[in-house]
C-alpha cells in the first residue's frame, strides 16, 4: 500500500530525527522543522519510513494511505 | 566455587554495571532534549544509543533480580523483587530495589507502548526515571556487598559525577529561571544527602547489621567467601 | 408559513428582477438608520413576524435550496453544514461566531448591536433543527459593551419565553486565530483559543463531543430570515451562484466607509460606489482581509465579490472586507506594519509559522523603509514559499497570500525599495496613510 508522510505541525518541535533517517525524503527549513514530501514513500525507503515515526520523539510523524 | 557463590557473584556484578548502564542512558536521554548534534554524531545516535544502552540496562537489571531470587543464601523471593517490605533481608534498602525495578518496568512499557499513548501521558512516566535512578543508587549502596570496595565507590562517584554534570549543564541551557532554580536545588540537595548517608551508613563498620542482614547470615557469608578464596 | 416540501419546485431559481441593478438591499439592515439604538424584541417581531413553526428537515430543505453559505469567510454551504450534525446521534449544540478577529471587518458588531434577535432567531431555530439543546454565543472579551448588550437581549427573550433552546453568551480573548472554529471549541471544552490541528472536525466530535454547528453571526441571521420568507424570497438578491444579501465592511480612502447590505456577489466597484466613491485616486483595493490579497483597482472593480469569481485569481472576498489604499499611501508600508502584527499574532503551536512568519515580517520591514540587507527579495521570496500549508491552520497561509499580493501589485515599488531607492509614494514626499489599524494585544488564550 502507498503511504505519505504527514506531520502533526502542533506536535512537531524540530528535533530533527526524521530529517537525519531519511535525507532523501525530508529536509529542514531554516528554523529546523522539517518539510515533508509531496510524493508517496517510495518502497526502497518503506522501512526507514516507519523507523522514523517510530524515533519521532513527540510522535508528531505518521503514514497515511495515499487514496489511488 | 558453589553455585550459591556464582549467584552471589552475578548478582554484584550486573547491579553494578546495571548502575553503570542505567547512568548512561539517563545522561543520553539529558543530552537528548538538549537537541545537541555534530556532523559524526546526529540526534539519531543519541536517540539509538539512548533506547539500546535502555534495554541493555533493563535486561541486566532482569538478571539481577533472577539471580537474587534464585540465591539459596537469602530469602528474597519473585514478590519482593515488586513488592517492598516482603523480605526479611535489609528490608529498607531492598524495598528501593524493588520501587526502582517498578519505576524501569513502568518506563519501559509506556516507551514500547508509545504510539497507544499520548504524548503527555508517555512524558509523565518517562520523567519518573529521576526518581528510579536515585532510588536505585541509594538501593546500591544500602544493600550491596561491595560499597565499601575502592573501586566500588569510585564506580559510584563517577556515576553521580556523570548524571550530575549532564544534568547541571542541561538546566544551564533552560530559558526558564524556575526551573533551572528548581532543578539545581535538588541535585546538590541529593548529593549531599547521599554522602551524608554513605559515611555515616555504609563506610561505617557494622553497617551489614545495621542494614538489617540477618544475622545468621553475617558469619556464614564472610566465612563461605573466606572459604571460597 | 410552512414549506412543505413541494413548494420547493414552484420557487424559482433566479428569481431576482433581470432589471434590478445590484447594490443595496434592506433585510438584516431595516431600520438600522432610524435609530443607533439596539432593536427590542418586541421592535423585532413588529418587523419581521414571529418565526413560524417548522416540522422538522424543512428548515434544512429551505436553507439549503436558498444556497446560503457561510458568511464568516469560508462559505460552506450552510445547508450542508445543518445536515452533516442533525444526522449525527445524540444532542447537538449549536455556536454562534460573533468574535470578529479581523481588525478590517465590522459587519458582526453592527450586526449584534443593532439587530441582535436576527441572529438569536436564527441560531435557536438552527438548534432546534439540528437537534441541539443549546446555542452558545462566543463574542470576544474586549467589547464588554456589545456583551452587555447581547446579553440583555438574551434576558428579553428568556422573560418572555421566547425559546425552546438555552442561549448561553461567552466571552473570549479575542486574538486573530482565535475566531477560528476550532479554537473556538477547544476554549469551549475548556482549553485556550487557539486552533486545533487533530480530528475530530466540529460536526462530529466538537463542543463537549458533540455533534457541533459553528457558523458566523450573520449567517445565522439570514437563516431567520429564511425561516419566515422561503428560499424563493432570499434568492431576489444576490446572483445564482451567490445567492442572497451580505454584509460588507468598506474602509480607507473611500468617502463613507462602513458597513452596508448589498447584493452578495455584487462587483467591488460598485462596492466602493456605495461607500460614497474614492475619497481620493484609490489604486489598490485590499479584498478580503487582513489575510486576503492586494490588486490592482483597475483589475478587480467588475468582478464579483464572490468566491466563485474572485478565485480565479487566487483572491477571496473573505467576510466581505475591502480595504481601499489610497495612490499616496505606500502598499507595502501598509503591508509591513500588517504582516508584523500577524507574525505576533499566532498561536506559537507551530514551527514554521512561529519562526517564518516573524522572519517574512522582518524582511518585509526592510522592504517597506527601503533598507535591504543582503538579497532580501530572493530571501523573502524562499521563505515565503517555506511556510503556506506547514501550520496547523490558516494563518501562515493569509499572510503569506498577503505578503505575495503585495510584492505583485506593489511590484515597481518593492524594485525601488529593494534597491535602497524611495517608491513613488514617498518620493512625492505624502506621509505614509494608516489604512489599516492594528487593534491592541488580546492578552492570553483563556
Amino acid at each position: 500500500m502507498t503511504r505519505r508522510l504527514a506531520i502533526n505541525p502542533i506536535a512537531c518541535t524540530g528535533h530533527g530525527l526524521c530529517a537525519d533517517l531519511l535525507p532523501e525524503l525530508i529536509r529542514l527549513d531554516e528554523w529546523g522543522y522539517p518539510m515533508m514530501p509531496e510524493h508517496p514513500v517510495p518502497d526502497h525507503l518503506a522501512a526507514l519510513a516507519r523507523r522514523a515515526v517510530r524515533l519521532c520523539p513527540t510522535l508528531a510523524l505518521r503514514l497515511e494511505p495515499v487514496a489511488q | 566455587m558453589t553455585v550459591a557463590h556464582v549467584l552471589w557473584y552475578a548478582t554484584r556484578a550486573t547491579g553494578i554495571v546495571a548502575l553503570i548502564l542505567l547512568t548512561g542512558t539517563l545522561v543520553l536521554g539529558v543530552v537528548g532534549t538538549a537537541r545537541v548534534a555534530s556532523e559524526r554524531w546526529p540526534r539519531l545516535v543519541t536517540a539509538g544509543l539512548h533506547r539500546n544502552l535502555a534495554l541493555t540496562a533493563t535486561a541486566l537489571v532482569v538478571v539481577h533480580v533472577v539471580t537474587t531470587i534464585l540465591d539459596p543464601f537469602v530469602s528474597i523471593g519473585l514478590v519482593a523483587a515488586f513488592v517492598p517490605f516482603a523480605s526479611s533481608y535489609r528490608p529498607i534498602w531492598l524495598s528501593l530495589g524493588a520501587v526502582a525495578f517498578d519505576l524501569l518496568l513502568a518506563v519501559l512499557i509506556t516507551s514500547l507502548l508509545r504510539d497507544r499513548l499520548s504524548h503527555r501521558a508517555w512524558q509523565v512516566v518517562h520523567l519518573l526515571v529521576y526518581v528510579c535512578w536515585p532510588v536505585a543508587l541509594w538501593h546500591a549502596l544500602g544493600t550491596g556487598t561491595d560499597t565499601r570496595l575502592h573501586l566500588v565507590l569510585a564506580i559510584d562517584i563517577a556515576c553521580v559525577l556523570a548524571l550530575a554534570v549532564a544534568v547541571w549543564w542541561r538546566l544551564s541551557l533552560t530559558s526558564s529561571p524556575a526551573i533551572r532554580r528548581f532543578g539545581l536545588l535538588t541535585l546538590v540537595a541529593l548529593a549531599v544527602l547521599t554522602a551524608i548517608f554513605v559515611m555515616a551508613g555504609p563506610l561505617q563498620p557494622g553497617w551489614p547489621l545495621r542494614a538489617g542482614t540477618p544475622p545468621a547470615l553475617l558469619g556464614l557469608r564472610l566465612l563461605s567467601e573466606f572459604i571460597g578464596r | 408559513m410552512t414549506m412543505a416540501p413541494d413548494m420547493r419546485a414552484t420557487v424559482p431559481r433566479h428569481a431576482r428582477p433581470a432589471d434590478r441593478p445590484l447594490g443595496l438591499v434592506k433585510r438584516l439592515t431595516i431600520g438600522w438608520r432610524d435609530t443607533d439604538r439596539v432593536t427590542a424584541l418586541g421592535t423585532h417581531l413588529q418587523r419581521y413576524g414571529a418565526l413560524p413553526p417548522h416540522p422538522p428537515g424543512t428548515l434544512i430543505e429551505a436553507v439549503t435550496s436558498a444556497g446560503l453559505t457561510g458568511r464568516g469567510g469560508a462559505g460552506f454551504p450552510t445547508g450542508v453544514k445543518m445536515r452533516a450534525v442533525a444526522e449525527r446521534r445524540g444532542p447537538a449544540i449549536v455556536v454562534a461566531n460573533g468574535m470578529e478577529s479581523e481588525p478590517a471587518s465590522d459587519k458582526d458588531e453592527a450586526l449584534l448591536s443593532r439587530a441582535p434577535h436576527l441572529v438569536l432567531d436564527g441560531a435557536a431555530a438552527a438548534a432546534r433543527e439540528v437537534g441541539a439543546t443549546t446555542v452558545a454565543v462566543c463574542l470576544p472579551r474586549a467589547k464588554q459593551w456589545l456583551l452587555t448588550l447581547v446579553r440583555e437581549a438574551v434576558a428579553e427573550r428568556v422573560r418572555a419565553g421566547y425559546d425552546l433552546v438555552a442561549i448561553e453568551v461567552y466571552d473570549l480573548p479575542h486574538g486573530y486565530v482565535s475566531s477560528s472554529e476550532s479554537a473556538l471549541v477547544n476554549w469551549l471544552n475548556g482549553g485556550e483559543a487557539k486552533p486545533l490541528a487533530v480530528p475530530p472536525r466540529p460536526f462530529e466530535k466538537g463542543v463537549g463531543r458533540r455533534p457541533t454547528m459553528i457558523s458566523n453571526v450573520e449567517t445565522f441571521a439570514h437563516i431567520a430570515l429564511i425561516a419566515r420568507f422561503g428560499p424563493g424570497w432570499f434568492r431576489q438578491a444576490g446572483l445564482p451562484d451567490a445567492p442572497g444579501s451580505m454584509l460588507i465592511t468598506t474602509s480607507g480612502a473611500v468617502a463613507a466607509p462602513g458597513v452596508y447590505e448589498v447584493d452578495a456577489g455584487i462587483t467591488i466597484g460598485a462596492a466602493l460606489s456605495l461607500s460614497g466613491g474614492a475619497a481620493e485616486h484609490i489604486a489598490s483595493v485590499l479584498v478580503g482581509g487582513y489575510f486576503g490579497s492586494w490588486h490592482d483597482t483597475a483589475e478587480v472593480t467588475t468582478m464579483p465579490l464572490a468566491s466563485s469569481a474572485l478565485r480565479r485569481i487566487g483572491a477571496g472576498p473573505g467576510a466581505g472586507v475591502i480595504v481601499a489604499l489610497p495612490a499616496h499611501a505606500c502598499g507595502l508600508r501598509e503591508t509591513a506594519k500588517v504582516l508584523g502584527w500577524l507574525a505576533g499574532e499566532g498561536a506559537q503551536q507551530c514551527g514554521p509559522c512561529m519562526f517564518g512568519l516573524p522572519a517574512i515580517a522582518e524582511d518585509f520591514a526592510q522592504l517597506a523603509t527601503g533598507r535591504p540587507q543582503g538579497q532580501l527579495l530572493d530571501r523573502l521570496h524562499r521563505r515565503l514559499g517555506m511556510v503556506s500549508g506547514r501550520g496547523a491552520c490558516a494563518h501562515p497561509d493569509g499572510a503569506v497570500r498577503l505578503a505575495r499580493s503585495a510584492l505583485a501589485a506593489f511590484a515597481a515599488d518593492a524594485r525601488a525599495h529593494a534597491a535602497g531607492l524611495p517608491c513613488l509614494p514617498a518620493r512625492q514626499g505624502r506621509s505614509p496613510a494608516n489604512a489599516m489599524p492594528i487593534p491592541a494585544s488580546a492578552g492570553g488564550w483563556r
